[in-house]
Protein backbone atom coordinates (compact mmCIF):
# COMPACT_ATOMS: atom_id res chain seq x y z
CA UNK A 1 0.00 0.00 0.00
CA UNK A 2 0.97 3.37 -0.55
CA UNK A 3 0.97 4.69 2.92
CA UNK A 4 1.77 8.21 1.65
CA UNK A 5 -1.11 8.66 -0.84
CA UNK A 6 -3.55 7.09 1.69
CA UNK A 7 -2.70 9.56 3.98
CA UNK A 8 -2.76 12.26 1.66
CA UNK A 9 -6.32 11.69 0.72
CA UNK A 10 -7.46 11.07 4.45
CA UNK A 11 -6.01 15.04 4.87
CA UNK A 12 -8.36 16.13 1.99
CA UNK A 13 -11.28 14.13 2.99
CA UNK A 14 -11.34 14.16 6.48
CA UNK A 15 -11.70 18.28 6.19
CA UNK A 16 -14.94 17.78 3.86
CA UNK A 17 -16.20 15.12 6.46
CA UNK A 18 -15.70 16.80 9.92
CA UNK A 19 -16.89 19.76 8.13
CA UNK A 20 -20.10 18.43 6.79
CA UNK A 21 -20.75 17.02 10.18
CA UNK A 22 -20.62 20.19 11.64
CA UNK A 23 -23.21 21.78 8.94
CA UNK A 24 -25.23 18.87 8.97
CA UNK A 25 -25.58 19.02 12.78
CA UNK A 26 -27.32 22.49 11.80
CA UNK A 27 -30.17 20.63 10.30
CA UNK A 28 -33.47 22.30 11.84
CA UNK A 29 -31.62 25.23 13.91
CA UNK A 30 -30.62 27.53 10.90
CA UNK A 31 -31.57 30.78 12.02
CA UNK A 32 -33.91 31.15 9.05
CA UNK A 33 -35.44 28.34 6.65
CA UNK A 34 -33.22 29.49 3.82
CA UNK A 35 -30.23 29.38 5.79
CA UNK A 36 -31.02 25.94 7.39
CA UNK A 37 -31.44 24.44 3.99
CA UNK A 38 -28.01 26.86 2.88
CA UNK A 39 -26.49 25.00 5.44
CA UNK A 40 -27.36 21.59 4.92
CA UNK A 41 -26.87 22.07 1.05
CA UNK A 42 -23.45 22.60 2.01
CA UNK A 43 -23.14 19.58 3.94
CA UNK A 44 -24.12 17.17 1.53
CA UNK A 45 -21.89 18.32 -1.07
CA UNK A 46 -18.96 17.86 1.21
CA UNK A 47 -20.57 14.42 2.16
CA UNK A 48 -20.67 13.59 -1.44
CA UNK A 49 -16.99 14.65 -1.97
CA UNK A 50 -15.79 12.69 1.03
CA UNK A 51 -17.15 9.72 -0.50
CA UNK A 52 -15.08 9.50 -3.64
CA UNK A 53 -12.16 10.21 -1.47
CA UNK A 54 -12.68 7.19 1.44
CA UNK A 55 -13.94 5.35 -2.25
CA UNK A 56 -10.49 5.70 -3.75
CA UNK A 57 -9.02 5.56 -0.22
CA UNK A 58 -10.23 2.15 0.59
CA UNK A 59 -8.77 0.72 -3.11
CA UNK A 60 -5.54 1.62 -1.88
CA UNK A 61 -5.82 0.42 1.39
CA UNK A 62 -7.39 -3.02 -0.20
CA UNK A 63 -8.51 -5.77 2.75
CA UNK A 64 -12.35 -5.29 2.23
CA UNK A 65 -11.91 -2.17 3.57
CA UNK A 66 -14.89 0.17 2.87
CA UNK A 67 -15.35 3.75 2.53
CA UNK A 68 -17.61 3.31 5.88
CA UNK A 69 -14.69 1.87 7.68
CA UNK A 70 -12.52 4.45 6.50
CA UNK A 71 -15.10 7.35 7.42
CA UNK A 72 -16.96 5.60 10.82
CA UNK A 73 -14.57 3.72 12.64
CA UNK A 74 -11.33 5.76 13.09
CA UNK A 75 -9.82 6.61 16.69
CA UNK A 76 -9.64 10.48 17.04
CA UNK A 77 -6.27 10.69 16.04
CA UNK A 78 -6.37 9.00 12.97
CA UNK A 79 -8.36 11.92 11.47
CA UNK A 80 -6.31 14.36 10.02
CA UNK A 81 -8.37 16.82 9.45
CA UNK A 82 -7.31 21.27 9.88
CA UNK A 83 -8.42 21.90 13.79
CA UNK A 84 -10.22 24.76 12.02
CA UNK A 85 -13.42 22.48 10.62
CA UNK A 86 -13.70 20.86 13.94
CA UNK A 87 -14.31 23.86 16.31
CA UNK A 88 -17.79 24.36 17.37
CA UNK A 89 -21.01 26.09 15.74
CA UNK A 90 -20.53 28.49 18.55
CA UNK A 91 -23.49 31.05 17.58
CA UNK A 92 -24.35 31.66 13.80
CA UNK A 93 -21.20 34.22 12.97
CA UNK A 94 -18.98 31.20 13.96
CA UNK A 95 -20.61 28.80 11.89
CA UNK A 96 -20.28 31.62 9.02
CA UNK A 97 -16.70 32.67 9.40
CA UNK A 98 -15.13 28.84 9.80
CA UNK A 99 -16.93 28.41 6.72
CA UNK A 100 -15.51 31.57 4.86
CA UNK A 101 -12.08 30.70 6.12
CA UNK A 102 -12.27 27.16 5.01
CA UNK A 103 -13.83 27.70 1.94
CA UNK A 104 -11.61 30.14 0.37
CA UNK A 105 -8.59 27.96 0.94
CA UNK A 106 -10.93 25.07 -0.25
CA UNK A 107 -11.68 26.99 -3.82
CA UNK A 108 -7.66 27.37 -4.18
CA UNK A 109 -6.77 24.25 -2.92
CA UNK A 110 -9.11 22.32 -5.78
CA UNK A 111 -7.88 24.81 -8.09
CA UNK A 112 -4.22 23.27 -7.49
CA UNK A 113 -5.34 19.58 -7.22
CA UNK A 114 -7.66 19.88 -10.52
CA UNK A 115 -3.47 19.81 -11.88
CA UNK A 116 -2.63 16.38 -9.85
CA UNK A 117 -0.69 13.44 -11.92
CA UNK A 118 -3.45 11.54 -10.03
CA UNK A 119 -6.20 11.07 -12.45
CA UNK A 120 -8.43 10.46 -9.53
CA UNK A 121 -7.84 13.47 -7.53
CA UNK A 122 -7.30 15.60 -10.37
CA UNK A 123 -11.42 14.08 -11.26
CA UNK A 124 -12.55 14.66 -7.85
CA UNK A 125 -11.32 18.16 -7.75
CA UNK A 126 -12.72 18.84 -11.38
CA UNK A 127 -16.20 17.66 -10.09
CA UNK A 128 -16.18 19.67 -6.57
CA UNK A 129 -14.70 22.87 -7.37
CA UNK A 130 -18.01 24.28 -9.01
CA UNK A 131 -19.57 23.59 -5.83
CA UNK A 132 -17.20 24.88 -3.40
CA UNK A 133 -16.98 28.09 -5.64
CA UNK A 134 -20.70 28.08 -4.62
CA UNK A 135 -19.96 27.45 -0.79
CA UNK A 136 -17.14 30.34 -0.91
CA UNK A 137 -19.80 32.94 -2.65
CA UNK A 138 -22.63 32.19 0.12
CA UNK A 139 -19.92 32.61 2.83
CA UNK A 140 -18.43 35.43 1.57
CA UNK A 141 -22.00 37.17 1.27
CA UNK A 142 -22.31 36.33 4.72
CA UNK A 143 -19.13 37.61 5.77
CA UNK A 144 -20.23 40.82 4.10
CA UNK A 145 -24.04 41.42 5.71
CA UNK A 146 -22.73 40.03 9.35
CA UNK A 147 -19.85 42.34 9.18
CA UNK A 148 -21.84 45.42 7.69
CA UNK A 149 -25.16 44.23 9.10
CA UNK A 150 -26.09 45.41 12.55
CA UNK A 151 -23.75 46.70 15.60
CA UNK A 152 -24.40 43.26 17.18
CA UNK A 153 -24.02 41.15 14.08
CA UNK A 154 -20.51 42.95 13.57
CA UNK A 155 -19.10 42.40 16.99
CA UNK A 156 -20.40 38.90 16.59
CA UNK A 157 -18.78 38.04 13.75
CA UNK A 158 -15.63 39.83 14.25
CA UNK A 159 -15.08 38.10 17.67
CA UNK A 160 -15.62 35.09 15.67
CA UNK A 161 -12.71 35.50 13.03
CA UNK A 162 -10.39 36.57 15.70
CA UNK A 163 -10.98 33.36 18.06
CA UNK A 164 -10.99 31.48 14.33
CA UNK A 165 -7.77 33.17 13.25
CA UNK A 166 -5.45 30.98 14.90
CA UNK A 167 -6.28 27.78 13.55
CA UNK A 168 -5.55 29.22 9.53
CA UNK A 169 -1.94 29.21 9.76
CA UNK A 170 -2.13 25.62 9.94
CA UNK A 171 -3.91 25.51 6.16
CA UNK A 172 -0.19 25.63 5.12
CA UNK A 173 1.58 23.26 6.68
CA UNK A 174 2.48 20.29 4.91
CA UNK A 175 3.08 17.03 6.84
CA UNK A 176 6.28 14.41 5.92
CA UNK A 177 3.43 12.97 3.71
CA UNK A 178 2.81 16.00 2.02
CA UNK A 179 6.12 16.57 0.87
CA UNK A 180 6.86 13.05 -0.82
CA UNK A 181 3.45 13.78 -2.67
CA UNK A 182 4.10 17.17 -3.79
CA UNK A 183 7.80 15.89 -4.93
CA UNK A 184 5.63 13.47 -6.97
CA UNK A 185 3.26 15.84 -8.53
CA UNK A 186 0.48 14.10 -6.73
CA UNK A 187 -0.18 16.44 -3.99
CA UNK A 188 -0.86 20.80 -4.06
CA UNK A 189 2.00 22.75 -2.94
CA UNK A 190 -0.28 24.47 0.19
CA UNK A 191 2.52 26.75 0.68
CA UNK A 192 2.20 28.50 -2.16
CA UNK A 193 -1.41 29.15 -1.36
CA UNK A 194 -0.73 30.78 1.73
CA UNK A 195 -0.52 34.42 -0.10
CA UNK A 196 -3.30 34.42 -2.14
CA UNK A 197 -5.10 32.97 0.92
CA UNK A 198 -4.41 35.86 3.02
CA UNK A 199 -5.33 38.27 0.45
CA UNK A 200 -8.50 37.48 -0.48
CA UNK A 201 -9.50 36.82 3.23
CA UNK A 202 -8.56 40.62 3.95
CA UNK A 203 -10.32 41.91 0.95
CA UNK A 204 -13.37 40.23 1.99
CA UNK A 205 -12.92 41.15 5.60
CA UNK A 206 -12.06 44.56 4.26
CA UNK A 207 -15.54 45.05 3.00
CA UNK A 208 -16.94 43.56 5.86
CA UNK A 209 -15.84 46.41 7.77
CA UNK A 210 -14.17 43.90 9.81
CA UNK A 211 -10.72 44.44 11.07
CA UNK A 212 -7.69 41.75 10.01
CA UNK A 213 -6.38 40.51 13.27
CA UNK A 214 -2.69 40.47 14.36
CA UNK A 215 -2.02 37.31 15.68
CA UNK A 216 0.99 36.19 15.41
CA UNK A 217 0.73 32.63 17.18
CA UNK A 218 -0.99 29.83 15.55
CA UNK A 219 -2.46 26.48 16.27
CA UNK A 220 -1.43 23.39 14.78
CA UNK A 221 -1.77 19.67 15.04
CA UNK A 222 -4.79 18.20 13.28
CA UNK A 223 -3.07 17.49 10.41
CA UNK A 224 -0.61 14.95 12.22
CA UNK A 225 -3.69 13.33 14.33
CA UNK A 226 -3.29 16.02 17.12
CA UNK A 227 -6.79 17.68 18.19
CA UNK A 228 -8.99 20.36 20.11
CA UNK A 229 -11.06 18.87 22.28
CA UNK A 230 -14.43 19.62 20.51
CA UNK A 231 -13.28 16.57 17.68
CA UNK A 232 -14.30 13.76 20.15
CA UNK A 233 -17.78 14.92 20.70
CA UNK A 234 -18.32 15.56 17.04
CA UNK A 235 -16.87 11.84 16.39
CA UNK A 236 -19.03 10.21 19.22
CA UNK A 237 -21.96 12.04 16.96
CA UNK A 238 -20.86 10.94 13.88
CA UNK A 239 -19.58 7.15 14.80
CA UNK A 240 -22.54 6.11 17.15
CA UNK A 241 -24.77 4.33 14.63
CA UNK A 242 -21.81 2.55 13.17
CA UNK A 243 -20.50 1.56 16.69
CA UNK A 244 -23.37 0.55 18.21
CA UNK A 245 -24.49 -1.93 15.80
CA UNK A 246 -21.61 -2.64 13.93
CA UNK A 247 -22.07 -3.30 9.65
CA UNK A 248 -25.65 -2.07 10.15
CA UNK A 249 -26.89 -0.12 6.67
CA UNK A 250 -29.42 1.51 5.43
CA UNK B 1 -37.11 33.99 14.21
CA UNK B 2 -36.99 37.67 14.15
CA UNK B 3 -35.24 37.88 11.38
CA UNK B 4 -38.58 37.15 9.95
CA UNK B 5 -39.95 40.65 10.74
CA UNK B 6 -37.47 42.08 8.23
CA UNK B 7 -36.82 40.59 5.83
CA UNK B 8 -39.57 40.99 2.75
CA UNK B 9 -41.47 38.44 1.24
CA UNK B 10 -40.13 37.07 -2.31
CA UNK B 11 -41.67 34.82 -5.11
CA UNK B 12 -39.68 32.55 -6.81
CA UNK B 13 -40.02 31.54 -10.82
CA UNK B 14 -37.94 28.69 -11.85
CA UNK B 15 -37.65 27.95 -15.73
CA UNK B 16 -36.94 23.78 -15.50
CA UNK B 17 -35.61 23.39 -18.98
CA UNK B 18 -34.62 25.37 -21.65
CA UNK B 19 -37.39 26.23 -23.72
CA UNK B 20 -40.15 25.94 -21.14
CA UNK B 21 -41.32 29.37 -19.55
CA UNK B 22 -40.70 30.28 -16.28
CA UNK B 23 -43.47 28.68 -13.47
CA UNK B 24 -44.22 30.06 -9.84
CA UNK B 25 -42.26 27.50 -7.84
CA UNK B 26 -43.14 29.38 -4.34
CA UNK B 27 -41.93 32.42 -1.89
CA UNK B 28 -39.01 32.48 0.72
CA UNK B 29 -37.76 35.48 2.37
CA UNK B 30 -34.58 37.46 1.86
CA UNK B 31 -32.61 40.56 2.64
CA UNK B 32 -32.04 42.05 -0.29
CA UNK B 33 -32.39 40.35 -4.10
CA UNK B 34 -29.14 39.13 -4.06
CA UNK B 35 -30.06 36.57 -1.39
CA UNK B 36 -33.19 35.97 -2.32
CA UNK B 37 -31.62 34.19 -5.24
CA UNK B 38 -29.12 32.50 -3.46
CA UNK B 39 -31.98 31.75 -1.17
CA UNK B 40 -33.87 30.57 -4.11
CA UNK B 41 -31.08 28.28 -5.43
CA UNK B 42 -30.73 26.59 -2.20
CA UNK B 43 -34.46 26.31 -1.34
CA UNK B 44 -36.22 25.47 -5.08
CA UNK B 45 -33.53 23.93 -7.29
CA UNK B 46 -31.17 21.62 -4.80
CA UNK B 47 -32.56 18.69 -6.61
CA UNK B 48 -31.61 20.10 -10.33
CA UNK B 49 -35.22 21.76 -10.43
CA UNK B 50 -33.81 24.90 -12.37
CA UNK B 51 -31.73 25.99 -15.29
CA UNK B 52 -33.23 29.91 -14.28
CA UNK B 53 -34.34 31.42 -11.47
CA UNK B 54 -36.11 34.85 -11.55
CA UNK B 55 -37.09 36.41 -7.81
CA UNK B 56 -39.64 39.73 -7.48
CA UNK B 57 -40.43 40.94 -4.12
CA UNK B 58 -44.07 40.11 -3.36
CA UNK B 59 -45.10 43.45 -2.86
CA UNK B 60 -44.43 44.72 -6.52
CA UNK B 61 -47.12 41.90 -7.74
CA UNK B 62 -50.58 43.49 -8.34
CA UNK B 63 -53.20 40.71 -7.75
CA UNK B 64 -56.94 40.57 -8.37
CA UNK B 65 -59.00 40.65 -6.01
CA UNK B 66 -60.51 37.52 -5.01
CA UNK B 67 -64.06 39.39 -4.22
CA UNK B 68 -64.18 41.10 -7.66
CA UNK B 69 -64.00 36.96 -8.79
CA UNK B 70 -67.54 37.31 -10.00
CA UNK B 71 -67.33 40.21 -12.76
CA UNK B 72 -64.14 39.19 -13.43
CA UNK B 73 -64.50 36.26 -14.34
CA UNK B 74 -68.51 35.02 -13.97
CA UNK B 75 -69.24 36.71 -17.97
CA UNK B 76 -66.99 34.11 -19.49
CA UNK B 77 -68.63 31.27 -18.49
CA UNK B 78 -71.71 31.31 -20.50
CA UNK B 79 -69.80 32.33 -23.62
CA UNK B 80 -68.80 28.50 -24.58
CA UNK B 81 -68.72 29.50 -28.31
CA UNK B 82 -65.24 31.54 -27.35
CA UNK B 83 -64.09 27.93 -26.92
CA UNK B 84 -63.98 25.91 -30.38
CA UNK B 85 -65.67 22.96 -29.57
CA UNK B 86 -67.61 23.29 -32.57
CA UNK B 87 -65.76 21.91 -35.33
CA UNK B 88 -64.84 18.85 -36.29
CA UNK B 89 -61.70 17.95 -36.23
CA UNK B 90 -59.58 15.46 -38.81
CA UNK B 91 -58.11 12.77 -37.26
CA UNK B 92 -54.99 13.58 -38.70
CA UNK B 93 -55.25 17.33 -35.69
CA UNK B 94 -53.86 15.81 -32.56
CA UNK B 95 -53.40 17.52 -29.49
CA UNK B 96 -56.01 20.11 -29.60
Amino acid sequence: MNTNLYKYILSIADNSLILGQRMGALTGHGPSLETDIACTNISLDLFGQVRSYYQYAAKIKGDNTTEDDIAFLRKEREYLNVLLVEQPDTNFAFTIARQFLFDTYHFLFLEALEKSHDITLSAIAKKSIKEVSYHRRFSSDWMRRLGDGTQVSHEKVQEAINVLWTYTDELFHQTEADIVMVKENIAVDVTKLKDHYYNTVKKVLEEATLEVPESKWFQKGGKEGIHTEHLGYLLSDLQYMQRTYPNMEW
Amino acid sequence: MSTKKNWPLWEVFVRSKNGLEHRHFGSLHAADEEMALENARDVYTRRSEGVSIWVVESKHITASNPENNGELFEPAQDKVYRHPTFYDLPDEVKHM
